[in-house]
């Protein structure tokens, strides 16, 4: 027994748990530590079992996610079989939830005679292997995917990169400059791109979607649809005439709408692969059933009308999920205009107003007129901070990117004034502070502390109206332009991509980490790891950060040839099953399956149809066991009989 | 603005805020004074604090502060404020409530006029029923003084018939009177 | 169809012709109005700030009479309409409060009621398209600003009504009578309310704002459903002027004053010609009446 230093003892009278805890059968010998996770604590387990010769053994402690791994090798290095170690949490379940030692004590003393009777029901256990598929899936080719999968191949492995868009590059690609180094963003990320595109130990799949998961760690099996590009990447070269000579015309998505591009395109010029799609909705040929202009003027003969969407089905050992992020939809603030007012745009459309890729050739116009603006207000906090519209947390970028943004503007107009309504500025990030303080200094930019209330048009202009509340004054602004630092939210079919795949995710929908500190870039299912702003907002470089930790972790599973199994998983007694089926669609793995076996019945042989399970991808999770009716169905090392002692442990 | 002891006023913060909502006001404690109520303010301009400060007031526990400003007098509850506030604090309830508490605790007003007014209005309304707009408007020249304020605009209005020297007949208004009696007792001051 | 009617002090006085008009409109729709007997002030805009037990029970005194005559119930003036969804709201909220109120109004009330503005009834209720089939005389050339102000709008959980920042139901029956619905960014800005007598000075400059935003986005007038935006808008314009040395000389009607025009109503039916502003004029101008 556990004193956790005083976390336990100071609520948990040890010795009266003690007295009782000895008189119950089976115990033999009961001792107490200041911390039995330390070394001469585990020694004291071991002294332990060798000289009262013991075959089972009860750690009162905390919680077993925290040590239960430890101590079934305490028990092993004495030569026991590590199932046959039992934790009675006495601390998250007991001394933490409770304030009197007269509510917890005979609490302890009911957790540890439960996890007696279990444990002198427990058998030994063994773990068996399985092989490991050493290719990695990364799913999203921004550049949290693309750092991802050039570090996974970087250490030797095959990867398979999927995009849904044409290109990889993701948002990245859609900046203009970074903070704090106001470096171009395409100029450090397409070499990058390139690499991706080159590595020989990675496969680009654009355009692409992920129909299907099953398996498990180091063996999953992945069904990924490869849309119909209507363009045969094969033989393309890339040359462009189809889009030069293209007659229909769509809003250009990479330039958030502010620009066309033709309906046979490629996103933006640095795009990989360089290789056009077809967006048959916006195509005359699809639409009207006449023109193929693009097919007759192709001089590869690359494009396809007919070709269909294609399913592959990949085996991998490992799958890094960067799916990235979506912005805020501000049409909700109705008094920033319903998102109706053509002047009043996003951060993002910002970047592509000011780039020269963009729809204006990098000349900031703005969009309702093209008038360039000489008054940019920006507003910070647009759907994040605020719970009634938007989201409660920080959307974490929006302080150091509206200030990038500013500083830009002065950099290109400085006759043009910018303003900055801000509630906190924050810049805990290496060069950020430094970077905020020349916006201000350097730069001249306005900062004001408050939240605009309203955004209204007056002439052809808006009026800005806010409160400046280290003056305690309302201010109003007439601006050309209003520039909304709308949040980072998770993409709207986030949470369909963790059902399929199979893990966890947020209220926000941005996916669970497996320990918001310790294990950040794992989530709760084996083999799968997260990287950037999919597992909540993020900027460059802890996204590539992260990218980079999921790519060691993907590699340090790949560095083993084989894996050891859960032992504890389903197992039925096929003397009882009665063939009834009702485990197999309960089953969330698809590890139940039904198979037919002969017996004999007096003089006759007679087949019969019994439940079985594959122990590769049975997690343990137990609901089989629930779901049968005949009791056929247990679960090893918690099976019905060691769950019915605990509850008749407490209650009787 | 005198240095404020706060080891004195937090002592009694709890106190106050919880009798802030008792009266209406709700969720002071999430106000995270971005000044989005204030910004949005119509009558903002004419206030001696803002209703951010306000609010502000009212989280550190400033009771004597906040209830002599004149913004909580001043605002005309038209819940822009309410209705704005990302926190989702009824600022416009927590002016309400802290007006309620001055006049409970019979404290002096900064804008008398506008609980004159209010006062004057209920008062018809406990003895008659219903406003009477002509009375209203009469006795609250008298009580002000200012017997000559919008004559032209009276006269004007009593020719196009708006005016009704004589008030209604309210069958009931024995027992809208009973009403104010019964929340006199059960909630203290009325008027 | 058929409601209660909740005039509401105001509707007896100063705001007679939106009592007429509301009547009168509604009728040459078809509408019936049944007077609430005996029916008594909701409080506004004093009780509120004075006792949180009397805001809620001089509405809800109105509410049970309401209940017994089991009709839905219709506000036309917005701090009605306010108070009285108010005291609904605050007495769903907390059971404790609605028992407190029970026993100070000598009543059970039992929240069967739904109490309506005049434009919920005419746009959602009766139909913006039937509105428009029925008109006779359409309003052309009169280019009108709807201003709803505050109470009808906010707080939209407690109003339930239409939209706090860009509210649109006015502007569909201003469309509807004929008349051009003029786009203006003032729609829900406050003009002040009951500071007409304690600080006429804030309820002139922010009714200015009002008349000046509507004047520069184009309109001729303003159409109000609330009796304190168009008595600060229509009686204090003409000190308004003379502050800000400006003139607007802009008509201030109720929307049912509109509608009654233009489904074929006399204007002297509706109350028309009794405001301070001159209410005619521009009406003959356009040809209208």
């Amino acid at each position: 027994m556990c004193w956790c230093g005083s976390n336990i003892a100071s609520t948990v009278d040890l010795d009266r748990v003690q007295k009782a805890v000895e008189k119950l059968t089976n115990v033999v010998h009961v001792e107490q530590n200041k911390y039995t996770c330390s070394e001469p604590g585990q020694a004291q387990i071991v002294a332990g079992i060798r000289e009262h010769n013991l075959d089972r053994v009860v750690v009162a402690a905390c919680s077993p996610r925290m040590h239960e791994k430890t101590f079934q090798r305490t028990v092993a290095k004495a030569g026991l079989n590590p199932y046959l170690l039992e934790i009675a949490n006495i601390r998250e379940h007991c001394s933490w939830v409770h304030t009197s030692v007269e509510e917890a004590t005979p609490k302890a003393i009911d957790l540890l005679r439960a996890a007696v009777a279990k444990v002198i029901r427990n058998t030994p256990l063994t773990t068996s292997t399985i092989p490991v598929e050493k290719r990695a899936l990364v799913i999203g080719g921004g550049i949290a995917g693309i750092q991802a999968a050039l570090d996974i191949a970087d250490a030797g492995h095959q990867v398979v990169l999927v995009e849904k868009e044409p290109t990889i590059g993701g948002r990245m690609a859609q900046l203009d400059k970074t903070f704090p180094t106001l470096d171009c963003s395409a100029c450090i990320l397409t070499p990058k791109m390139v690499d991706a595109a080159q590595h020989p130990k990675i496969r680009l799949l654009t355009y692409a979607e992920i129909e299907e998961v099953g398996g498990y760690i180091g063996n999953f099996e992945v069904t990924i649809r490869k849309k119909a590009r209507s363009v045969n990447e094969d033989v393309c070269t890339g040359c462009g005439i189809c889009w030069s000579k293209c007659p229909s015309k769509a809003p250009n998505e990479f330039d958030c709408g502010l620009g066309e591009r033709k309906a046979i395109y490629i996103p933006f010029p640095q795009a990989v692969p360089n290789k056009p799609v077809i967006d048959r909705e916006n195509c005359r040929y699809f639409t009207k059933g006449k023109c193929g202009v693009c097919k007759k003027v192709c001089p590869a003969g690359a494009v396809d009308f007919e070709q269909e969407d294609e399913l592959l089905r990949e085996r991998f050992g490992a799958i890094v999920v960067a799916t990235g992020y979506e912005l805020f939809d501000h049409s909700v603030y109705g008094e920033y205009g319903y998102g109706k007012y053509p002047d009043v745009i996003t951060g993002l459309e910002f970047e592509r107003l000011i780039n020269a890729s963009g729809p204006t050739g990098g000349k900031l116009k703005r969009p309702s007129d093209g008038k360039i603006p000489k008054t940019v207000v920006f507003v910070k906090c647009v759907g994040s901070r605020d719970e009634a519209k938007g989201f409660p947390y920080c959307s974490r970028t929006c302080c150091m990117y509206t200030a990038k943004q500013a500083i830009l503007l002065r950099e290109k107009m400085p006759e043009a004034e910018a303003y900055v309504f801000y509630m906190d500025v924050r810049t805990p990030g290496k060069g950020y502070e430094e970077f905020y303080t020349r916006a201000t200094e350097e730069f001249g930019v306005n900062y004001l502390r408050g939240r605009v209330a309203r955004i209204y048009p007056k002439g052809d202009q808006l009026v800005v109206r806010g409160e400046d509340t280290l003056v305690g004054a309302q201010v109003e602004i007439e601006a050309d332009l209003v520039v909304l630092a709308t949040a980072m939210v998770a993409r709207r079919d986030a949470a369909e991509l963790a059902q399929r795949i199979g893990f966890s995710y947020d209220q926000y929908h941005f996916f669970t980490e497996a320990h918001p500190k310790l294990r950040p870039v794992e989530t709760n299912t084996a083999g799968v790891f997260l990287a950037g702003a999919c597992q909540g907002p993020k900027d460059i470089p802890d996204t590539v950060a992260q990218a980079s930790a999921a790519a060691v972790k993907v590699a340090m599973l790949f560095s083993r040839d084989e894996l050891e199994t859960n032992p504890m998983v389903a197992t039925v007694d096929e003397g009882t099953c009665s063939g009834c089926e009702w485990c197999k669609p309960t089953c969330p793995y698809g590890a139940i399956d039904i198979k037919t076996i002969e017996e004999r019945v007096g003089k006759r042989t007679v087949s019969r149809r019994v439940a079985t399970v594959n122990t590769g991808l049975c997690q343990g999770c137990g609901a089989c066991t629930v779901a049968c009716r005949s009791g056929a169905m247990n679960l090893k090392g918690f099976t019905n009989e060691q769950i019915l002692a605990e509850v008749e442990a407490i209650c009787l | 603005m005198a240095v404020v002891n706060l080891t004195e006023i937090v002592r009694n913060r709890k106190e106050f805020i919880d009798e802030v909502e008792k009266h209406g006001g709700k969720n002071v404690n999430s106000c995270y004074q971005c000044g989005k109520c204030s910004a949005g303010c119509p009558v903002s301009y004419a206030m001696d604090y803002q209703p951010r400060q306000v609010m502000r007031m009212v989280q550190l526990g400033m009771k004597d502060k906040v209830l002599s400003t004149s913004t909580i007098w001043l605002c005309a509850h038209c819940m822009t404020c309410t209705t704005r506030c990302p926190r989702e604090v009824d600022i416009a309830g927590v002016m309400e409530a802290l007006r309620m508490i001055c006049r409970k605790e019979n404290r002096p007003i900064r804008e008398r006029k506008v609980p004159l007014f209010h006062d004057l209005f209920l008062d018809i309304i406990r003895k008659g029923g219903r406003q009477h707009e002509f009375q209203l408007a009469a006795r609250y020249k008298i009580a002000t003084g200012n017997l000559f304020q919008d004559v032209d605009l009276g006269r004007r209005m009593f020719f196009q018939g708006k005016l009704r020297l004589f008030g209604p007949k309210v069958k009931g208004a024995e027992s809208v009177r009973k009403i104010f009696e019964k929340c006199k007792e059960l909630e203290g001051d009325v008027q | 169809m058929r409601y209660a009617y909740y005039p509401g002090c105001s509707l007896e006085g100063t705001a007679k012709e939106y009592d007429l008009s509301t009547r009168a409109t509604f009728r040459a729709l078809g509408i019936e109005l049944e007077e609430l007997p005996d029916w008594s002030c909701c409080g506004a805009s004093s009780a509120h700030t004075t006792n949180h037990l009397l805001a809620v029970a001089l509405p809800t005194r109105n509410l049970v009479i309401a209940e017994k005559q089991g009709l839905d119930l219709v506000a036309p003036c917005a701090a009605c309409f306010n108070r009285l969804v108010t005291a609904q709201h605050k007495m769903e909220q907390d059971a404790r409060l609605k028992g407190k109120v029970e026993q100070v109004v000598e009543g059970e009330y039992q929240g069967t009621v739904k109490v309506k503005a005049v434009l919920e009834v005419l746009a959602t209720d009766f139909g913006v398209e039937k509105v428009r089939e029925m008109v006779t005389k359409p309003l052309k050339g009169l280019r009108v600003a709807s201003y709803y102000g505050c109470l009808l709008v906010r707080p939209p959980e407690v109003t339930k009504f239409d939209d706090p920042e860009n509210p649109t139901t006015m502007d569909a029956l201003v469309e509807a009578s004929g008349a051009e619905a003029v786009m203006w960014p003032h729609k829900t800005e406050c003009c002040g309310g009951s500071f007409a007598f304690a600080r006429v000075d804030i309820v002139e400059k922010l009714s200015n704002d009002i008349l000046a935003a509507a004047k520069s986005n184009g309109a001729d007038c303003i159409a109000t459903a609330c009796p304190l935006c168009q008595a600060n808008l229509d009686m204090r314009q003409k000190a308004i002027e003379k502050q800000f040395g400006t003139t607007y000389n802009m008509p201030i009607y109720y929307i049912t004053e509109l509608l009654g025009l233009a489904l074929g109503l006399e204007p002297r039916s509706l109350g028309l010609g009794t405001h301070m502003v001159e209410s005619l004029r521009l009406l003959r101008e356009k040809e209208l009446a």
